[in-house]
């Protein structure tokens, strides 16, 4: 295995994850929710595509609204880091739609499954973010070093 | 209160996700490189997140409300079938071929990041077909 030293950033990842960790304390301590993106966003998607009650989603809207806010919130003090894109259009449309059906399938995602379920010690966290891990490795394997 | 509070940690966890580098494409890819040159940062946003996170519910399983008054609703689900592992390989082939995973794709979106958008509309579209097509029952 070698090991990218020129990309790795171990404190500000770390930094990151402590602040990802803080906001999910907040969150669940603070409304009693899980920061699972994936059903923040499918929520409020559901009740808008069957008529339900939007209004009643206002929380997970406002989470939502947090995370939208936040590049810009950032860029007041600070140029956004570089964002690499090397997946065209239609590989972004696939990956997007495996993504949305995956999530709900598995009914979660980093988030949901990897950081709120492997803080509680969930095994069904834990058997989805090794599939979803593993998944992941192998398609970029396949991308970078078969095709 | 919930309002505010569910704002701001939409905020605190976005400003997490840019500082750790999740929204990236190129290091989520580098992060899921383990064959080629390997960028192991991703794991450091994982474990963090989690070393906070194992305190938190530590915490929220000896209480039965949160600070807002709403009752804390920890999932008590512990099946393992095949749609949690069905839902984890094809949530992961669509990480690996985009690089974003839905938080951190919502906020590249809202910094101006055009294929983010397409991807957001994407993935919106993958949960409404599969809440029509592929839910249980």
């Amino acid at each position: 295995m070698n090991l990218d030293w020129n990309h790795f950033t171990p404190w500000a990842s770390l930094a990151g994850g402590l602040l990802i960790g803080v906001a999910t304390a907040l969150y669940l301590l603070g409304d009693g929710r899980i920061a699972g993106i994936a059903g923040i966003v499918s929520a409020p998607l559901r009740a808008l595509l069957t008529g339900g009650n939007l209004a009643a989603e206002r929380v997970r809207l406002l989470f939502i609204g947090g995370l939208l806010i936040a590049p810009w919130a950032w860029q007041l003090f600070a140029p956004l880091p570089e964002a690499t894109v090397d997946a065209g259009p239609v590989a972004i449309v696939v990956a997007g739609l495996l993504v949305g059906i995956g999530v709900r399938m598995g009914n979660g995602c980093t988030s949901g499954h990897g950081v709120c379920g492997l803080s509680r010690f969930s095994l069904r966290s834990l058997v989805n973010v090794l599939a979803f891990m593993g998944a992941g490795a192998a398609a970029v394997f396949v991308a970078r070093h078969v095709l | 209160m919930r309002e505010l509070i569910a704002l701001l940690s939409g905020l605190i966890f976005g400003l997490g996700l840019i500082v750790g580098g999740m929204t990236d494409p190129g290091k989520v890819k580098g992060f899921l490189d383990v064959a080629g040159l390997w960028d192991p940062s991703l794991a450091l946003v994982m474990g963090g997140a989690i070393a906070v996170g194992v305190f938190a519910f530590a915490a929220a399983r000896r209480r039965t409300t949160a600070w807002s008054g709403d009752r804390i609703d920890i999932p008590s689900n512990t099946t393992i079938d095949a749609r949690l592992i069905g839902g984890g390989l094809l949530f992961g082939a669509g990480w690996g071929i985009g690089g974003f995973c839905p938080g951190p794709a919502l906020v590249a979106m809202s910094s101006g990041l055009g294929s983010a958008a397409i991807f957001v509309v994407a993935m919106l579209a993958g949960m409404a077909l599969h809440d029509r097509f592929l839910a249980p029952r």
